[in-house]
């Protein structure tokens, strides 16, 4: 359970970063480690060099403003997690990020770092695809945008270049006339989710006129479904769309059982929290 | 090829360690085999158990999810140092003698640093508060009540403590 030998790099400036990982093929980026050091100390994971990006500057910010959340690349889920005005701005974030992991290992893993990861069972990605948020990345060839749908290309792999170093993930705000929830199962509270779902909807007066709902750990990537159409019975609309799989943790059952429970129980919530915030 | 080796300062408790390791090298392992200071339990090495917490900065963080090399420059409080300068056990590890919140004392040490820090932020937990704030460590001895008696009684010896103090002065 130890590490295989690699070189270390610490760059002070985000220049300075993209040249080492441009120079260096088989380097990784080391954000905050919660996901990559236990890859390196199980030996699944062997890049000859790490690029320590923890003293780059101005990537810790989480700001926002009228048209949503920015997180930038060393943002702790702890800080986006307490961050009120990202909570008001967008209050899907604290809901998930309240079942990422422990406070103690959301005191260092970055939000950003778990998009970048892609695991399917993780919240963070979800939450990103579900909202039509983006991610920004830079490399020695500049800056450019991805959006969340085209983010994701498999189980724990995205579709960043290897040189290239994301500095911030952009949620969209709620729209005043919008409700989200978000509800998971886990075997213990702080572990990965058996299933999580997440919902956001738009209202026009009383009506829906967009519901959506996003799963965790029910596919290879993160997946979102369009139930506009199908409120009364939002799990049977969903489910061609997942592949709850048979693991350890949980049967293909009980994990199809429990998307049927969790998908109307979000979308109700949803729905009642967009009512709510209609009638202010 | 031998392997790189950097000169690391790390600020540990009270003192200053001057270190010479591998880039792999964690900071549990550091402090254990490089530092000598054993009161660092290494259960998991992946982030799972918490035996191996530390505070970085006062904020607890796993130190088998760290490498020592890049907590170059951070101030890491391990169990040693949260006893007080004259040797008294501070409230926490009292709070763990007087609950029985131990029993083979290996998952003590992430226990203490995470309550610790925890007591910090929160001086007045509710039962609920303290079950949340040790939800991120395994014990497999305890059952976990007395560690959350502990957490309460550790609050009770803060505060008796300070009023202590106030009379005092
Ligand atoms: C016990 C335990 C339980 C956990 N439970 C959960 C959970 O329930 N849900 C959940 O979502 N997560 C969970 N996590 C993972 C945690 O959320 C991590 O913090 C997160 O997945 C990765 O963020 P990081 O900053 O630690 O990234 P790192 O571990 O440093 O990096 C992860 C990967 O992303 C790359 N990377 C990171 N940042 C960047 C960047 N800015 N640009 C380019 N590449 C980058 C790295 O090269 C690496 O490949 C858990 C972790 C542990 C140890
Ligand atoms: S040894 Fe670090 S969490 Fe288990
Ligand atoms: S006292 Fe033995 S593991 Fe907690």
């Amino acid at each position: 359970m130890k590490p295989a030998p690699f070189a270390y790099r610490r760059p002070t400036t985000l220049d300075e970063a993209t040249r080492l990982l441009t120079e260096a093929p088989g380097a990784k980026v080391l954000a905050g480690g919660q996901s990559l050091v236990p890859l390196l100390s199980m030996r699944l994971a062997a890049p000859d060099t790490l690029v320590d990006i923890n003293h780059l500057p101005d990537l810790g910010h989480v700001s926002v403003d009228a048209t949503g959340v920015r997180v930038g690349a060393l943002a702790r889920h702890a800080e986006v997690l307490t961050s009120v005005a990202a909570r008001r701005s967008q209050p899907l974030l604290a809901l998930a990020l309240a079942n990422v992991a422990h406070a103690t290992i959301r005191n260092r893993g970055t939000t950003v770092g778990s998009i970048v990861h892609a695991d399917a069972a993780a919240e963070m990605p979800m939450v990103l695809t579900l909202l039509d948020g983006s991610v920004d990345v830079v490399s020695t060839r500049g800056r450019r945008t991805i959006a969340a749908a085209d983010l994701f290309a498999g189980p724990l792999e995205s579709t960043l270049a290897h040189d290239e170093i994301a500095v911030e993930a952009f949620f969209p705000a709620l729209p005043e006339h919008g409700g989200v929830a978000f509800e998971e199962v886990a075997r213990r509270h702080g572990d990965y989710a058996l299933v999580g779902v997440a919902a956001r909807v738009l209202l026009e007066g009383d009506t829906v006129t967009s519901a959506r709902l996003g799963f965790v750990s029910v596919s290879d990537v993160p997946v979102v479904v369009d139930v506009t159409d199908a409120l009364d019975d939002p799990a049977a609309a969903a489910l061609p769309h997942l592949e709850p799989a048979d693991d350890i943790h949980a049967s293909a059952d009980y994990r199809t059982q429990l998307i049927r429970v969790l998908s109307p129980r979000v979308l109700e919530r949803a729905i009642a929290m967009a009512q709510g915030r209609n009638h202010v | 090829m031998s392997e790189e080796l950097h000169d690391v300062r790390l600020r540990v408790n009270a003192g200053i360690q001057q270190i010479r390791v591998p880039a792999r090298r964690l900071l549990s392992d550091a402090l254990r085999h490089d530092c000598g200071l054993t009161g660092t339990h290494v259960g998991c090495e992946h982030g799972v158990c918490g035996a191996c917490t530390v505070l970085v900065d006062g904020v607890p963080m796993r130190s088998c999810l760290i490498f020592a090399v890049a907590a170059e420059g951070a101030q890491i409080t391990t169990v040693e140092g949260l006893t007080e300068p004259d040797d008294t056990l501070s409230p926490v590890q009292q709070a763990f003698r007087e609950c029985h919140g131990l029993q083979c004392g290996f998952c003590t040490p992430g226990f203490l640093t995470t309550i610790a820090a925890g007591l910090e932020e929160n001086p007045e937990p509710t039962e609920e508060e303290a079950r949340e704030m040790i939800a991120g460590n395994l014990c497999r001895c305890t059952g976990y009540h007395n560690i959350v008696k502990s957490v309460l009684r550790a609050a009770e010896i803060t505060r008796e403590r300070e009023s202590a103090a106030g009379e005092e002065a």
